[in-house]
C-alpha cells in the first residue's frame, strides 16, 4: 500500500469532480459522495499507517523498493503504472480506484520510457524495478527510509520535474491526522450546514480541500508541496467566503488569500533557491540529504530557510502576518475546525518538518541558542495568547489559541525538537477540532459566537457538548498526566531547555513558552466562565436550547476521547509506569532515520522527560486558570483597572487593535497600493506615457499642419506661385511695350541691332 | 495522408481562410446564416488540418522543421516561399487554430453593432490567415507580410465593430504597430546585407534558417546590438512590454468581445513569438545585451500592469491590463535566455491565451446582459448568473496563476529559470526580477480577486436587482467548454506542451547555451 | 577711296529705309523702305565683292535681290489682306498683337 498511496488523494478528487457534477440530484446533496470518499481515504491512510508501522517494526522493507520510476509501456500513448507485487493492488477498492484515475487524472498518462520497456510489455503483476538513483536507496543506512514513488512530470530545458509520492512516517501521520479530522468534519457538517444555501458546494469544496490537502502531505517533491500548498489556500479561500453574499465574509477571504499570497512569494523564492541548490532537483529527498551532507552552501541555506519561514509565516498563521485567520473565523465552523485548526494552518509545520535539514544546518538550530524560527515562534504563541483575552467572538478566542499553539509548533521545531513539533501537531489538530466543533455545537441554535452578548450558562442545556469542550480545553491547557496536551507541550518545553548549542537550551523560548501558557489557561478558563457558567444571555436566554443530535455530538465524543488517549502514545520513559515496548512509541515511527533527516547529525538531540518541567507547567496552569478562576468566579481583582489605569488601558487598546496590524496591512498596505498608488500609476499611465504618446501623436500631427501652413502651402507652393506671379507682373509691365504695332517692333529691332553692333565694334577693337 | 499533409498542411492552414473569404465574398449580404456556416466550415476545417498536424508531428525531432515546403517567390532578392512548423510553433499554431472556431460559434449571435456578419467574418479570415501565416513562415520576408496583413483586419474589427471611442483606439492600435513594424523592416533590411557582406557571397537571404545558422557572427557588437533593437521596437509593441504598451488597453476596451479574444489569445504572441523565433536566434551575441534591458522592463511591465489593474473601474480594461503584467511574466522568461525560460515563455503564451480569453468571453457576455462593465454596478453575478459567476471565479483562479491550472506553468518556471539566466547574464540582477516577478503574483492575485469579489459576490445592485438575467446561452457553453478543459489539462499535465517545445528551445538556444 | 563712298551710300540709304520702316504710316510704304534697306545691303555686298575681288558677295547680292522680290510678294499681299479686313492699310490701326 505504500507506494500506491497516490490513491488516497485521488479519491477526494474525484468526489469532488462527482459532487460538482451530480451532486445536486442526489437526496443528500453530495454529502453523501463526499462521506464515502473521506471515509475511504480514512481506511486507506490507516492502512498505510499500518504499513509503516510495519515497514519501521520488521526493519526491512514490506514492500519491494524505495523508489519507482518503472511504469508499463504500452505500444503508443497508453501506459498505466506497473502495478506492485504486493496484495493490496487486488484489494477491491483500489482496483476500482485504479480504473477511475486512468480516465480522470492524466497525470498518469506518463509516457515515462525507461528502460524497462520491452521487459515490462508482457508482465502484469511484477513490474521490473529499477532502482532510483543511487541517493534513495535505504537499504544501507540501516535505518526505515521513506518510500518513495514519482515518475515525470514534465521535462523542460533539460531538467525533469517529478511528480510522485512520499510515504514515510510523518506523512503517514499526516494522513491518518487529515482523514480523521475530515471525517468527522464531514459528518458534523450534514447536520450543522444542514440546509445552507450551497450545501452541495460545500461538501465538493471539503472533498477538494481534503484532496489537496493529502496531495500536499504526500509530496515528493517541493514544487508538489508548492501546489498543494496553494491548492488548499484556494479551498480555503471559497470556504470562508462560503456566505460570499455578505460583504464582510468576501472581505475575510481576500484577506486570507492575499496574506498567503504574501507569503508564497517566500516559498516561491525559497523552493526555487533549493532547486537549484541541489542541482536542478526539487526532490525533497535529494534537497534534504545535500542539506544533511553539507552539499549546499551555508549561506544559501540561510536564505532558503528564511524564505521558506515567510511562507509558515503567512500559512500557519505567525506573528506578523497571522492576521487572517480570526478573520478566517467568518466561514462555516466546521471548515474552520478542519482547515484553519487542526490541518491547512499546520502546512507550513508539516513544509518545515519535511524539509527540517534545510532549516536545521540553514538556522543552525542544533548549535546556537537563539535563531529567527524560535523567536517567531516563541512571540507568535505569547501575541497569539495575549490577543485572545480581549476577544468576545468564542470562535475567536479559538482562532489566537490556534495561533498561539502553532507559535508552540513552531518554536519546538526552532528549538530542534521536531519530534515535539509534530507530536503536539497531532494532539493539536484533535482537541483544537473537538473546541472548534464544540463552539459550532453551541452556536448551532442561537447562530451567534458571541460569548459574552448572546451565550452563559450554557452548561446545563447542553450537557455532552459541555464535557467535550471541557475535555478538549484541558487537553489545551495541558492537564498533567491525563490530556494529550500535556504530553506535547511538556515535550517542547523540556526541549526548548535542554537542547541546542551546548545543551544550554533556548532561555528566550523556555520564557516564553511558560508565559504562554499560563495566559492559555488563563482565556481558556475565562471562555469557559463566560459560555458556560454564570446566566444565560441574548439569544441564548431567549431561545429554547437543547443539546444537539448524534451527528454533531458523536464526533466531539470521539475527539474528546482522542483528545485524552493521544497523548499515551509518546509517553517517554522516567514519567509514567508505562510498557517499554510503547515508550516513545510514537518516536519511533514518526521520526524519520533516513539520510533524507537530520537524525545523524550529532548535534541533533531528543528532550527527555523532565520532572520539574512538568511540575512548573502544572505551576503555570495553577497560576493562569487559578487568576482567571477568581477574577471571574469569585469577582477578585482589579475590575475596571482598564478604565482607571492608563497603562492598563492603553494595553487593552493595544490588545484590542490587534498591535495595531490590521490597520496597517488594509488600510495602509493594501489601501494605500489600492488607493494612492495604483491611481498615481495610473494617472503616470495615462498622463506620462500616454500622454507622451498622445504628445507624440499630437505633435506629429500639429507639426503636419505647420508643415502643410508654413512649409508647404507657404514656402514651396509660395515659391510656386510666387514665379507666376511674377512672371504675370513681368507680363504686366512688359505688355506696355506690346504695342502691336509692326513699327514699334522694328524700332525695337533695329535699336537692339544698333546695340549689338556697338557691342561688336567694342569688343572688336 | 502524410505526405499531403508534408507537402500542404502549413499552406492549407494559412490559405484556406483566405479560400473561405472569397467563398464568403460572393454570399449576398442579406444571407447571415450562410455566411456563418461557411466560416465556421472553414475554421474549423483550419482546425482539422492542424490536428492532422498534431497527429503527424514526429515528438522526437521538435527541433528540425517539419511539414517544410520551399518554393520559389520573389526571384530578385532571393525571397523565398518558406513554411515549416516545428516545436515552437506548433503550440501556437494549434492555439490559434483552437481558439477561431470557437470565436466563431461565439458570434453566432453576439455580432457586435453595426451587425454585419458577412464583413465581420471577412475579416476574421484575413485574420486568421495572417496569424497562421506568421507561425509557419520560415522567410523573414513572408513573416513581416504576415505580420503586417494581421494589422488591417484588426483594425477595421476595432474602428468598426467597436465601442464608442474605437477610432482612436483602432488608429493608436495600429499607428503603434505601423511604428513598430518600420523599424523591424530596416532590421530585417540590414540583416538581409549584412549577410550578403559577411557570408553569402554577395547574395543575401531572408531565410530563417541561414540567418540563424549565421547568428550574427562577425558583426560590430554595435551592429547587432542596433539590429536587435529594431526587432525589440517591433515585437515590444506587439507583445505589449512596458513602456509601449498603453494601446492595449483602449484596443482592449473598444474591440468587440470577439477582438479582444483573438487580440488577447494570439495577436500578442505575434510579439513574443518574434523574439524567440527571429530575433533571439537570429542575433544571440546581441540577445545577450539586450536581455537585462528586457528582464526589466517585464518586471516593470508585471508590477505596473499589476497597479494599472487596481485603478481600473472597468472590468474589460481592468483584465486588458491584466495582460501588460502576465506577458510580463513571459517576456520575462524570454529574457532568461534558458530553456527553460522559453519553454515556461511559450506555455505562458498558450496558458495566457486560453485563460485571458476565456476571461474577455466573460467579460463580453457579463456587458451583453448588464449593458455596462463599470464594476462599481456590477455585483452577485454568482446570484444572477451563478454558472458565468463560477466560470469567471475559475477564470480568475486559472489567470492568477493557481497550481493545477494552466497560468502557473508559465509563471512559475519563468520565475525559476529567471534565478539562473544563461551564462554571461548577470545572476544578481535576475534573481532580483525573479523577487520582483514573485511579489508580482500578489498583486495579480489582489486585482483579479478584488475584481471577482465587486462582479461576482456580493447581491446584484439596486439598478439589476429585479432584471431578468439570462445565464449562458448554448453557444456560450458550446464556445467556452474547450477552453476550461484545456486549461485544466495543460494545469494538471503540462508536459503536453513541454515535451513539444523543449527540443525546439534548446535547438534555436543553441548558440547560448554552447550545446 | 572707292569703297568708302559705297559705303556711306549704302548706309545712307540703310538709314532712310529705317526711317520709312519706322516713321511711315503706309503699308505700302513701308515695304518700299525695306526693300531700301535691302538693297543698301546689296550695295555694301557688292562693294566689298569687288574689293575682295571674289564672287560669293555678288552670289549673295542675288540671292538678296531674290528675296527682296518674294518678301514684297509676300508683303504686298498681307498689305493687300489687311486692307481688305481693315479697310486701311495704316499700320497704327493695326495692332492686333497688342499684349
Amino acid at each position: 500500500m505504500l507506494t500506491h498511496a497516490w490513491i488516497i488523494p485521488l479519491i477526494p478528487a474525484i468526489s469532488f469532480v462527482l459532487i460538482l457534477a451530480i451532486g445536486k440530484k442526489l437526496p443528500r446533496g453530495g454529502s453523501e459522495i463526499g462521506i464515502a470518499s473521506v471515509a475511504i481515504c480514512f481506511v486507506l491512510a490507516l492502512t498505510v499507517a499500518f504499513g509503516w508501522v510495519s515497514r519501521v517494526n520488521d526493519g526491512t522493507p514490506p514492500e519491494g523498493r524505495q523508489s519507482s520510476q518503472s511504469y508499463l509501456i504500452t505500444e503508443g500513448h497508453e501506459t498505466r503504472p506497473v502495478t506492485e507485487a504486493d496484495a493490496e493492488a487486488e484489494n477491491g477498492t483500489d482496483a476500482a480506484a485504479h480504473g477511475t484515475e486512468a480516465e480522470a487524472t492524466s497525470t498518469d498518462h506518463e509516457a515515462e520510457a525507461t528502460e524497462s520497456t520491452e521487459a515490462t510489455a508482457t508482465e502484469d503483476e511484477h513490474g521490473t524495478e529499477t532502482s532510483a538513483e543511487g541517493e534513495e536507496g535505504g537499504e544501507e543506512h540501516h535505518a526505515t527510509s521513506a518510500v518513495v514513488r514519482d515518475m515525470t512530470w514534465f521535462d523542460s530545458g533539460g531538467f525533469d520535474i517529478r511528480v510522485g509520492t512520499m510515504v514515510d512516517g510523518l506523512s503517514s501521520l499526516m494522513l491518518v491526522v487529515v482523514t480523521l479530522i475530515s471525517l468527522l468534519v464531514h459528518v458534523f457538517s450534514t447536520d450543522y450546514v444542514a440546509g445552507d444555501r450551497r450545501y452541495t458546494h460545500y461538501f465538493a469544496f471539503l472533498s477538494l480541500f481534503t484532496a489537496s490537502m493529502l496531495f500536499f502531505v504526500l509530496s515528493s517533491s517541493t514544487i508538489q508541496m508548492i501546489v498543494g500548498w496553494e491548492l488548499v489556500g484556494l479551498c480555503s479561500f471559497a470556504l470562508i467566503g462560503h456566505w460570499w453574499e455578505e460583504k464582510p465574509n468576501s472581505d475575510a477571504a481576500l484577506k486570507a488569500f492575499l496574506t498567503n499570497r504574501v507569503g508564497d512569494v517566500g516559498l516561491l523564492c525559497g523552493m526555487i533557491i533549493l532547486f537549484f541548490a541541489a542541482n536542478g532537483s526539487f526532490d525533497i529527498v535529494r534537497i534534504t540529504e545535500m542539506a544533511n551532507e553539507g552539499a549546499i552552501r551555508h549561506s544559501l541555506l540561510l536564505i532558503a530557510s528564511l524564505s521558506l519561514m515567510t511562507a509558515v509565516m503567512s500559512k500557519s498563521g505567525q506573528f506578523v502576518l497571522h492576521t487572517w485567520l480570526p478573520d478566517a473565523m467568518a466561514g462555516p465552523t466546521p471548515v474552520s475546525a478542519l482547515i484553519h485548526a487542526a490541518t491547512m494552518v499546520v502546512a507550513g509545520i508539516y513544509m518545515v518538518a519535511r524539509l527540517y535539514p534545510v532549516f536545521f544546518e540553514g538556522l543552525s538550530i542544533g548549535t546556537g541558542n537563539i535563531n529567527a524560527l524560535a523567536i517567531m515562534g516563541s512571540v507568535t504563541l505569547l501575541f497569539g495568547a495575549l490577543l485572545a483575552f480581549v476577544q468576545s467572538d468564542i470562535k475567536k478566542v479559538l482562532a489566537y489559541s490556534t495561533i498561539s499553539q502553532l507559535g508552540y509548533m513552531v518554536m519546538a521545531l526552532g528549538v530542534g525538537a521536531w519530534t515535539a513539533a509534530i507530536f503536539h501537531l497531532f494532539t493539536h489538530a484533535i482537541f483544537k477540532a473537538c473546541l472548534f466543533l464544540g463552539s459550532g455545537s453551541l452556536a448551532h441554535h442561537i447562530h451567534s459566537f458571541d460569548m459574552k452578548k448572546d451565550m452563559g450558562g450554557m452548561r446545563k442545556v447542553m450537557p455532552k457538548t459541555y464535557a467535550t469542550f471541557l475535555i478538549g480545553t484541558a487537553a489545551l491547557m495541558g492537564v498533567p498526566l491525563v490530556t494529550a496536551g500535556f504530553w506535547s507541550k511538556d515535550e517542547i518545553l523540556a526541549g526548548a531547555h535542554m537542547l541546542g548549542g551546548g545543551g544550554d537550551g533556548y532561555p528566550f523560548a523556555i520564557v516564553m513558552g511558560l508565559l504562554g501558557a499560563i495566559c492559555t489557561c488563563a482565556y481558556m478558563t475565562r471562555a469557559i466562565w463566560y459560555v458556560f457558567f454564570g446566566e444565560p444571555r441574548g439569544k441564548s436566554a431567549e431561545m429554547e436550547l437543547h443539546e444537539n443530535g448524534p451527528r454533531i455530538v458523536v464526533p466531539l465524543m470521539i475527539l474528546a476521547f482522542g483528545s485524552i488517549v493521544a497523548g499515551f502514545v509518546n509517553i517517554p520513559d522516567g514519567s509514567i509506569p508505562w510498557p517499554a515496548k510503547w515508550q516513545l512509541w510514537f518516536e519511533h515511527m514518526v521520526e524519520p532515520t533516513g539520510t533524507y533527516f537530520v537524525a545523524t547529525n550529532p548535534d541533533f538531540g531528543h528532550p527527555s522527560f523532565l520532572p520539574w518541567v512538568a511540575v512548573v507547567s502544572f505551576g503555570a496552569i495553577v497560576v493562569g486558570a487559578g487568576a482567571a478562576y477568581l477574577w471571574y468566579w469569585k469577582g477578585l481583582g482589579p475590575h475596571g483597572i482598564t478604565e482607571r489605569n492608563r497603562f492598563a488601558r492603553a494595553g487593552y487598546v493595544v490588545l484590542e487593535k490587534k498591535y495595531g496590524l490590521d490597520i496597517l496591512y488594509t488600510d495602509w498596505i493594501a489601501g494605500g497600493v489600492k488607493g494612492p498608488i495604483a491611481r498615481a500609476a495610473y494617472w503616470i499611465n495615462q498622463n506620462v506615457i500616454d500622454g507622451l504618446v498622445n504628445l507624440v501623436g499630437r505633435t506629429a500631427a500639429k507639426t503636419g499642419q505647420w508643415v502643410y501652413r508654413y512649409v508647404d502651402q507657404g514656402a514651396i507652393d509660395g515659391a510656386v506661385n510666387g514665379s507666376g506671379a511674377t512672371a504675370s507682373g513681368a507680363g504686366e509691365v512688359l505688355r506696355k511695350t506690346q504695342t502691336g504695332k509692326v513699327q514699334t517692333y522694328g524700332s525695337y529691332l533695329f535699336v537692339g541691332a544698333a546695340l549689338l553692333a556697338a557691342v561688336i565694334v567694342v569688343i572688336a577693337s | 495522408m502524410k505526405d499531403l499533409l508534408n507537402s500542404w498542411g502549413p499552406t492549407a492552414a494559412t490559405f484556406l481562410p483566405l479560400v473561405g473569404m472569397l467563398v464568403l465574398l460572393a454570399i449576398p449580404k442579406t444571407e447571415e446564416t450562410l455566411a456563418k456556416v461557411v466560416a465556421l466550415v472553414t475554421t474549423t476545417s483550419v482546425f482539422v488540418v492542424v490536428v492532422a498536424m498534431l497527429f503527424e508531428f514526429d515528438y522526437d525531432s521538435t527541433g528540425t522543421m517539419q511539414f517544410a515546403l520551399d518554393k520559389s517567390w520573389i526571384e530578385a532578392i532571393n525571397a523565398r516561399y518558406t513554411i515549416g512548423i516545428d516545436g515552437m510553433s506548433l503550440p501556437l499554431i494549434v492555439l490559434t487554430a483552437f481558439v477561431m472556431p470557437f470565436v466563431v460559434i461565439y458570434s453566432w449571435d453576439h455580432f457586435p453593432e453595426p451587425k454585419n456578419p458577412k464583413v465581420f467574418l471577412t475579416l476574421l479570415l484575413i485574420l486568421e490567415t495572417g496569424m497562421v501565416g506568421c507561425f509557419v513562415a520560415q522567410d523573414l520576408l513572408l513573416f513581416f507580410v504576415f505580420f503586417e496583413v494581421v494589422l488591417l483586419p484588426m483594425f477595421f474589427l476595432i474602428g468598426v465593430f467597436g465601442g464608442d471611442d474605437r477610432k482612436y483606439a483602432s488608429f493608436k492600435f495600429f499607428l503603434y504597430t505601423v511604428f513598430g513594424s518600420a523599424f523591424m523592416i530596416v532590421s530585417i533590411l540590414a540583416v538581409y546585407f549584412l549577410y550578403a557582406q559577411n557570408v553569402g557571397d554577395g547574395t543575401g537571404t531572408f531565410s530563417l534558417a541561414a540567418l540563424s545558422a549565421w547568428g550574427g557572427e562577425g558583426l560590430a557588437k554595435n551592429t547587432g546590438i542596433l539590429i536587435f533593437g529594431g526587432f525589440f521596437l517591433a515585437f515590444g509593441v506587439k507583445v505589449p512590454m512596458f513602456p509601449f504598451h498603453t494601446w492595449l488597453p483602449d484596443a482592449h476596451t473598444q474591440a468587440p468581445t470577439q477582438g479582444s479574444v483573438i487580440l488577447a489569445a494570439v495577436l500578442l504572441k505575434l510579439g513574443t513569438y518574434g523574439f524567440i523565433r527571429i530575433a533571439i536566434p537570429l542575433l544571440p551575441e546581441a540577445a545577450k545585451w539586450w536581455a537585462p534591458i528586457i528582464g526589466l522592463l517585464a518586471v516593470i511591465g508585471i508590477i505596473y500592469g499589476a497597479l494599472g489593474c487596481l485603478a481600473q473601474t472597468d472590468m474589460k480594461r481592468l483584465i486588458a491590463f491584466s495582460s501588460v503584467a502576465h506577458m510580463g511574466y513571459v517576456m520575462l522568461g524570454i529574457a532568461t535566455l534558458t530553456p527553460l525560460g522559453i519553454n515556461a515563455a511559450i506555455f505562458g503564451m498558450v496558458a495566457h491565451g486560453l485563460i485571458t480569453g476565456m476571461l474577455f468571453f466573460i467579460a463580453g457576455s457579463v456587458k451583453d446582459r448588464f449593458h455596462t462593465l463599470d464594476m462599481s454596478r456590477l455585483g452577485g453575478l454568482l446570484l444572477k448568473a451563478p454558472h458565468m459567476g463560477w466560470l469567471l471565479g475559475f477564470s480568475v483562479m486559472a489567470s492568477l496563476g493557481l497550481p493545477g491550472l494552466a497560468g502557473f506553468w508559465g509563471e512559475f518556471p519563468a520565475l525559476l529559470a529567471a534565478y539562473s539566466p544563461a551564462e554571461g547574464l548577470s545572476e544578481p540582477v535576475f534573481r532580483t526580477f525573479m523577487v520582483i516577478g514573485a511579489i508580482g503574483t500578489i498583486f495579480a492575485a489582489g486585482y483579479l480577486l478584488w475584481m471577482l469579489q465587486r462582479v461576482a459576490f456580493g447581491r446584484p445592485t439596486e439598478e439589476f436587482e429585479d432584471e431578468h438575467i439570462h445565464d449562458m446561452h448554448l453557444t456560450d457553453y458550446i464556445a467556452w467548454a474547450p477552453f476550461i478543459v484545456m486549461i485544466v489539462v495543460l494545469g494538471v499535465y503540462p508536459q503536453l506542451i513541454f515535451k513539444i517545445t523543449d527540443g525546439a528551445v534548446v535547438q534555436s538556444l543553441a548558440a547560448i547555451t554552447g550545446n | 577711296m572707292l569703297l568708302n563712298q559705297f559705303l556711306v551710300l549704302a548706309a545712307v540709304l540703310f538709314c532712310i529705309g529705317v526711317y520709312g520702316v519706322i516713321a511711315r504710316k503706309n503699308g505700302v510704304l513701308v515695304l518700299m523702305s525695306v526693300e531700301l534697306i535691302l538693297n543698301a545691303v546689296n550695295i555694301n555686298l557688292v562693294a566689298f565683292s569687288a574689293m575682295t575681288d571674289s564672287i560669293s558677295g555678288q552670289v549673295f547680292a542675288l540671292f538678296v535681290i531674290a528675296v527682296a522680290a518674294a518678301e514684297v510678294g509676300v508683303g504686298l499681299a498681307i498689305v493687300l489682306a489687311i486692307f481688305r479686313t481693315h479697310k486701311t492699310v495704316d499700320l497704327d490701326q493695326v495692332d492686333l498683337m497688342k499684349g
